[in-house]
């Protein structure tokens, strides 16, 4: 009987580790790898340096007129000065407290949902749904309670993006769900209405659907029955967006394996009750992710309002770079837009695939 | 530490003080392991000891980071034409079989004969029947990998890796992702194998083989080389405490 | 019908056949029901306006400019041309971004799999930065920011003394035909045919003897020889007009508005960034095991990628990739925020404000987009099925 020494663990030898090796692995392992490298190393040089000149260190922080404006680099007294545009729109300046507020009761009252500890979430969250949209109307129409009535053709800016996304995308889940529903159900009529309508919606450009909603939409109802031209436009978005949930739900529906229908019809539950008791709050549980990814296209979609003449946030960075105070500062603007669009859309897709990881851990097996 | 010979210049596998790393980690601590003709070697040992790892830089699917591989005369440096020659001699079949599944059963035996030995096709087709005909499934050939089962599917494996002619055959643990079922179909073809001389070396823990088939049983553990031996000896007399109480587990 | 059990037959208030045809019936006629409705509001409403219906004003003359047109145009022409030259242009800026994007997609997914650091991470910034932007934002900034603040055509950027890049877009030489022209037609065609005979042969010749032949290079080389032994023999098949400088524009030459430059840039930019993190995961879904069988057989990295790697990556690239191309030509409408004249801005635009028939124009634009739509769906649809895998 012997007993085996084991030798101790060595170190990797030096040429395997350290900067050096490191160096050598990741950007200089052939000649193929090394000159790719210096390609990219050129190609940082020829974009970062003048970018962050004009965009940091050439650029003019603090006055109050473009006069004070160095001509080699950005300008951001412009978004400065406009920024309240740029996040409002025409929204009244001193009536400004209304949105933020209605901005902040929003994350007040989300925020709980984002608590694991909270246990009542769901009721919590169809009593929020319910509630809030109510209370925000109240808050940004004004016209009750004492608080001044701002009409619609007064908001913009980013607040109009917010506000199309997150009104658009709430009126589509519902719609969205039905159609999914239709379109996996086994009576024939009812798809072939359904498939018809998803994919017609999918067919065609959200723009042809806006121009549709602010011109044919008053075509279609009978006289004297208007929609302003907001409304008109967040019709448009909603049947859009609905056919585009639809396919996110059908696919969370999918995935729910043919047993979880199977028990549901073995319990005696009918259609409708074996849909929303048992497939659809597995489904949509699901589908979360994808929905936060329709969001974020939704939100990028709703700049398209600018060409249908409403005053979202790209359209008011147009307006205000054609005052003649500020002419030729439309490059600025854009930037600011972009990086606005950017962090929000970033900031979700992020927290979308951290859902999809959580997820993904939870239904595997 | 062992009664066994070990084969000195001849062999058709010689590695050397062969050191391997994970990142820090040490995976492969000095091995030296010299592998005759014809010879059939069953590898064993707990998960993470390294016996996948040792099998899988003799075709340099791992590169060693210290000492020496030397196969059928060729050694394993960064160069790829000497790594190509030796992965032409060295067969091998996987665990997961990775059969490519966008291709028939017969282009799957095929693809390596034309493309590395360049050879005609109608020659290189009936190379690969007369395999599948010996892994006793030639009616499947016009199938795709997923129509079959898993047995179905480590056999063709053999089959596509033989087709290639290799002088040595490496298992990394054929049988582990199988239906117990389908276990004796796939070690019956490499019982057969293993009659017809070919070298082999197997990474398994199916006892029973390692007993019938095996010139020589070697235990690692700790990416070490922990005891080698004929397997007569090694089942019966082990010779060391980590040997004994890992055949303790495995065959209780 | 007999009841021989004795036990209750139901009623047929609950037999789930009747219940579905009622369900049914009553989903058809809500529906229609909705579409009489709408239509008869509609036809109302045309008629208090006093716009009569139809689509005849397709016949008559459009009187206004177009900014680009690929077939001939003037003012007197119908609304019909006005059509088809929007359809053209929606079209040319579709397939123009397509493959821009396709290409840099590519490229970039590849990166983005590259082992070099730098590159790798290069991929990466360019995709999180174009993709979290609205594409619409993008076109603004290229024709504002970028295109109409260059130089006026006098002090044009020029490449080579051809290709000159001012706020009017890039001019670049034209190609006219010149006599030679009918020869090299004949000789590209023979030299394709050659191409052709060529591969197969090599691929028999392959099939038999085991010998591998340069396909890619031979044919190559037979593309390039072949039509120009014709262009030496009988003349240059077409001459160049380079564009120059008179007055305060060019003259000669073929120019590709800025508008159009914008919108293909920003479309396919932003589009890349999706083609490439489908690419990304396409390839990142073939499993190491695939890649790691055929290097233990001896198979080197070039035939490993091009007969084990690519066509299992393809399947799963191909039906992303088709929303992608389509959601590229949905986009080219926003075009119209920038005056190019495609469909939306010339028909649900200009058009619609000329004519006032809403319905009409609007049901043209969106069958339009729905035909394309359909048609990408469908030829993608049969590529998916041919490379589709083949399960038990």
């Amino acid at each position: 009987m012997t007993t085996h020494q084991f030798k101790p663990d060595l170190p990797p030898p030096v040429a395997t580790v350290g900067v050096y090796a490191w160096l050598r692995a990741n950007l200089f392992s052939s000649v193929p790898n090394t000159l790719l490298t210096l390609v990219a190393l050129y190609l940082i040089w020829l974009i970062v340096p003048p970018l962050l000149s004009w965009a940091i260190f050439q650029a003019t922080w603090l006055g109050d007129s473009r006069e004070q404006c160095t001509p080699s680099g950005a300008c951001w007294l412009f978004i400065e000065q406009r920024f309240g545009q740029f996040m409002y729109g025409y929204y009244p300046p001193e009536l400004r407290w209304r949105v933020d507020l209605t901005v902040l009761l929003a994350v007040v009252g989300a925020a709980p949902l984002f608590v694991a500890r909270f246990t009542h979430k769901l009721r919590y969250g169809i009593a929020f749904l319910v509630l809030y949209p109510i209370l925000a109307y109240c808050l940004l129409s004004g016209g009750m309670l004492g608080l001044e009535h701002v009409p619609t053709t007064q908001w913009g800016g980013l607040m109009l993006n917010l506000i199309l996304a997150t009104v658009g995308i709430a009126g589509a889940l519902p719609l969205g769900i039905l159609l999914a529903l239709g379109r996996r159900s086994k009576l024939p009529a009812v798809r072939v209405v359904c498939v018809t309508f998803i994919e017609f919606w999918r067919g065609v450009p959200l723009i042809t659907v806006l121009f549709m909603a602010s011109v044919m939409l008053p075509l279609f109802l009978p006289e004297g029955m208007s929609f302003d031209k907001m409304l008109r436009a967040l019709i448009g978005i909603i049947l859009f967006e609905s056919a585009y949930v639809a396919e996110v739900v059908r696919g969370g529906m999918q995935a729910i394996p043919k047993g979880q229908y199977e028990a549901a019809a073995a319990m005696a539950l009918g259609y409708w009750r074996s849909m929303f008791l048992v497939v659809l709050p597995q489904a949509l549980k699901l589908v979360i992710p994808g929905l936060v990814n329709t969001f974020i296209a939704l939100f990028k979609d709703t700049s398209l309002v600018y060409i249908v003449g409403l005053f979202e946030l790209l359209n008011s960075v147009k307006q205000a770079s054609a005052d003649p105070k500020w002419l030729g500062m439309a490059t600025e603007g854009y930037v600011f837009a972009a990086l606005v669009f950017w962090i929000f859309c970033f900031g979700m897709s992020r927290y979308s695939m951290h859902l999809e990881r959580k997820l993904d851990t939870g239904h595997k097996r | 530490m062992s009664d066994i010979k070990q084969p000195g210049a001849d062999g058709i596998i010689r590695m050397e003080a062969v050191n391997k790393w994970y990142g820090q980690f040490h995976v492969l601590k000095d091995i030296n392991l010299n592998v005759r003709q014809g010879e059939r070697i069953v590898l064993c040992g707990p998960s993470g000891s390294g016996k996948s790892t040792t099998i899988r830089c003799i075709n340099r699917l791992e590169e060693h980071q210290k000492g020496s591989i030397v196969v059928d005369g060729t050694e394993l440096t960064n160069d790829l034409k000497q790594i190509e020659n030796v992965r032409r001699e060295v067969g091998m079949v996987f665990q997961h079989f990775n059969l490519f599944p966008h291709l028939t059963i017969l282009q799957n035996c095929t693809l390596a004969p034309m493309w590395v030995r360049k050879m005609p096709k109608k020659e290189a087709e009936e190379i690969a029947m007369h395999y599948l005909q010996r892994v006793r499934i030639p009616e499947q050939a016009h199938k795709y990998p997923g129509q079959l089962s898993g047995g179905q599917q480590q056999r063709v494996a053999i089959a596509r890796a033989l087709c290639m002619k290799p002088k040595i055959m490496l298992f990394d643990e054929p049988t582990s992702a199988l239906d117990p079922e389908m276990v004796k179909e796939v070690l019956d073809t490499m019982v057969g194998l293993a009659n017809d001389g070919m070298t082999m070396l197997c990474v398994t823990h199916e006892m029973g083989f390692a007993r019938t088939v095996a010139d020589r049983v070697i235990f690692m553990d700790k990416g070490e080389i922990v005891e080698q031996a004929k397997p007569d000896d090694f089942f019966d007399r082990p010779q060391n405490e980590r040997t004994q109480l890992f055949l303790g587990q495995i065959l209780h | 019908m007999q009841n021989h059990t004795g036990a209750p037959k139901g009623s047929w208030l609950t037999d789930p056949r009747i219940r579905a045809w009622v369900f049914q019936v009553v989903t058809v006629v809500v529906v229609i029901g909705l579409g009489w409705y709408l239509f008869h509001n509609m036809q109302v409403n045309q008629q208090h306006r006093g716009i009569t219906s139809g689509f005849g004003f397709l016949n008559n003359s459009a009187g206004f400019g177009i900014a680009q047109h690929l077939i001939d145009y003037t003012e007197a022409d119908t609304y019909w041309r006005v059509l088809v030259i929007g359809i053209l242009n929606t079209l040319l800026v579709s397939v123009l971004g397509i493959i821009l994007a396709t290409v840099l997609g590519f490229t970039l997914g590849v990166a983005r799999l590259s082992k070099n650091w730098l590159i790798n991470k290069v991929a990466t910034v360019y995709i999180e930065t174009f993709r979290n932007i609205p594409p619409l934002l993008q076109i603004l900034f290229w024709y504002f920011a970028i295109f109409l603040s260059l130089p006026g055509p006098r002090q044009a950027h020029g490449m080579l003394d051809m290709f000159f890049v001012s706020s009017r877009g890039l001019n670049m030489p034209a190609a006219l035909l010149a006599p030679g022209f009918g020869p090299f037609v004949v000789a590209v065609v023979v030299a394709i045919v050659a191409t052709v005979l060529m591969a197969r042969w090599a691929t028999k010749r392959f099939e038999q003897t085991g010998q591998p032949f340069h396909k890619f290079w031979t044919g190559l080389a037979i593309m390039i020889v072949v039509p120009a032994l014709a262009a030496l023999l009988f003349g240059a098949p077409v001459h160049w007009e380079i564009p120059a400088i008179r007055g305060f524009n060019f003259v000669g030459g073929w120019v590709l508005i800025p508008e159009l430059l914008a919108v293909v840039l920003s479309l396919s930019v932003y589009t890349a960034a999706f083609i490439a993190e489908i690419v990304r995961s396409g390839i990142g879904s073939v499993s190491h095991g695939q890649t790691e069988a055929a290097h233990s057989l001896g198979l080197r990295n070039g035939p490993t990628l091009r007969k084990v790697i690519i066509p299992q990556a393809m399947r799963v690239i191909v039906p992303p990739l088709t929303s992608q191309y389509l959601n590229l030509m949905k986009n080219s409408s926003l075009a119209a925020a920038v005056g190019y004249p495609e469909m939306v801005s010339l028909f649900s635009g200009t058009v619609l404000n000329q004519t006032g028939q809403a319905p009409e124009v609007m049901a043209i634009t969106m069958t339009v987009y729905l035909a394309i739509s359909v048609s990408i769906s469908l030829l993608m649809n049969a590529y998916n099925k041919r490379i589709a895998l083949i399960e038990r």
